[in-house]
């Protein structure tokens, strides 16, 4: 690693302060993805702003459908929520399953969603429920804030705060986890509301995080596994790597569509 | 540089140290406790585990100043003098280990996925919390006997050290 300076903020204001000061300044949050590109020297940060001690960005609340999280929030948090389990139990299940159980006491959704790694479980989780992702400026729509591989709306200064999104009528999430990392090799969430269903798919885009029209119009017919026999899912524009073909994938995302939609109807 | 201090087995500790410097550095060469691992470079094998504020975490993908302030319980930290700790004891009885290497991290993951499981555990859910930690020795059977064992030793509370949390 090379040289950094670490700074603790304490508040989101001084964050914002402390990253304007330095030359080049990242926050850090459970630096499950950050400090590891650093100790491989894929970054190097002048200065290392700590987001993981403020209080305001942290925690769970639901009020009705509505649901918020902070940015803050770990993984094994989000997992272990007992309100938000009952108002929305995939997005329990997609945390319970991120990596293993080391990194769910450090990582969390802020960082995730900052990150946007392709291969990342909660980008599908936005997208498919039409989140918001809060920063310090403003509200970011997740189909606007997902731009490309590990690509995000978010400017240098920007800090997500929090997600919100409302609770659909029915939503589930399955991937096939890679073997080694556990990230997704093909991850598909979906939900269901009264204007329609949606099916973001993770791990499988060439340009990361993606809605499969294939799998939302027979969805939307019927929300039902048996809705997608016979669905074929076009492989342009899926990724090809040691890991799977693009042709592989695109088959997965079929048969992870199918287990999503099972779970969404319990 | 940064000061850092944190209770590390009870202990408090502090140094100064470069900003850049793991937590696992520090505990290896500041503090002189050899016990926790590194076997990787991607954050993958876990034989790295100590409890940071009661969790589990991977003490090579954190700096030391990002712990600073914290408690840190490592693999030393568990025994309460010769006693070893019941997941100490039953890695040993179970033959847990080969090589040893992985076993710290092992042991530091099994404590907290039993506490964390205080219903009990069964065999599938042994596996499923062993992702991040990985074993090149042992094919894991008897790492999941000996975990299985444990948590019904200290369920029924025997043997329980203070220190264990
Ligand atoms: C072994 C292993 C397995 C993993 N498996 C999975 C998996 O199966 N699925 C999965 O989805 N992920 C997986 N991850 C990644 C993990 O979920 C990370 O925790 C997550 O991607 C990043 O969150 P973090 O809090 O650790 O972010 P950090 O590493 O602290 O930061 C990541 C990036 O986001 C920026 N950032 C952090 N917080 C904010 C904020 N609040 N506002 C703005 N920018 C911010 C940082 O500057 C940095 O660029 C795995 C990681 C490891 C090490
Ligand atoms: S040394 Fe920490 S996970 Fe391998
Ligand atoms: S006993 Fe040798 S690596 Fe596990």
């Amino acid at each position: 690693m090379y040289q950094t300076n670490y700074h603790r903020a304490s508040s989101v204001a001084d964050a914002v302060k402390l990253q304007k000061k330095a030359d080049d300044g990242k926050f850090v949050s459970g630096g499950m993805t950050l400090i590891q590109t650093m100790k491989q020297r894929l970054a190097a940060p002048s200065d290392l702003i700590d987001l993981r001690h403020i209080k305001e960005l942290k925690g769970v609340k639901v009020s009705g459908k509505s649901v918020t999280i902070g940015a803050a929030t770990t993984h094994a948090e989000v997992a272990s929520d007992a309100k938000l389990a009952k108002a929305c139990p995939a997005i329990c299940h997609l945390a319970a399953h991120i990596g293993d159980p080391h990194v769910r006491n450090m990582g969390t959704i802020g960082g995730s969603v900052a990150n946007n790694d392709p291969a990342a479980d909660y980008p599908a989780a936005m997208l498919a429920l039409d989140a918001t992702i809060v920063t310090n400026k403003r509200e970011i729509a997740a189909a606007k804030f997902f731009t490309g591989l590990f690509e995000t709306a978010l400017k240098d200064d920007e800090i997500v705060t929090a997600v919100t999104f409302t609770v659909p009528d029915k939503c589930g999430y399955s991937k096939f986890p890679n073997p080694a990392s556990r990230y997704a090799m093909t991850g598909v969430f979906v939900a269901k509301r009264k204007d329609g269903v949606k099916a973001a798919v993770t791990g499988a885009g060439d340009d990361g995080v993606f809605r499969s029209k294939e799998v939302e119009a027979a969805l939307s017919k019927k929300f039902d596994a048996s809705a997608l026999d016979g669905v074929k899912v076009s492989a342009k524009n899926l990724m090809t790597d040691i890991h799977a073909t693009a042709e592989y994938r695109a088959n997965l995302i079929v048969v992870m569509a199918k287990r999503a939609v099972a779970a969404a109807n319990g | 540089m940064s000061e850092v201090s944190m209770v590390v087995n009870g202990r408090r500790v502090s140094g100064t140290v470069e900003d850049r410097t793991l937590l696992v550095h520090f505990l290896r060469e500041n503090q002189g406790l050899t016990g926790t691992h590194v076997g990787c470079d991607t954050s993958q094998c876990g034989a790295c585990v100590v409890h940071m504020d009661g969790k589990a975490v991977k003490s090579c993908s954190m700096l030391a100043a990002q712990a600073s302030g914290s408690e840190i319980v490592t693999i030393e930290g568990l025994a309460n003098g010769a006693d070893l700790h019941p997941v100490q004891a039953a890695f040993k009885e179970h033959h847990g280990l080969q090589c040893g290497f992985c076993t710290p991290g092992m042991i530091m993951a099994a404590v907290d996925m039993i506490n964390r499981h205080p219903g009990g555990l069964d065999e599938k859910t042994v596996r499923a919390e062993l992702e991040g930690n990985i074993c090149r020795c042992t094919g894991y059977h008897n790492i999941v006997k000996a975990i299985l064992a444990a948590s019904q030793t200290m369920a029924k509370g025997k043997g329980k050290t203070k220190k264990a949390a």
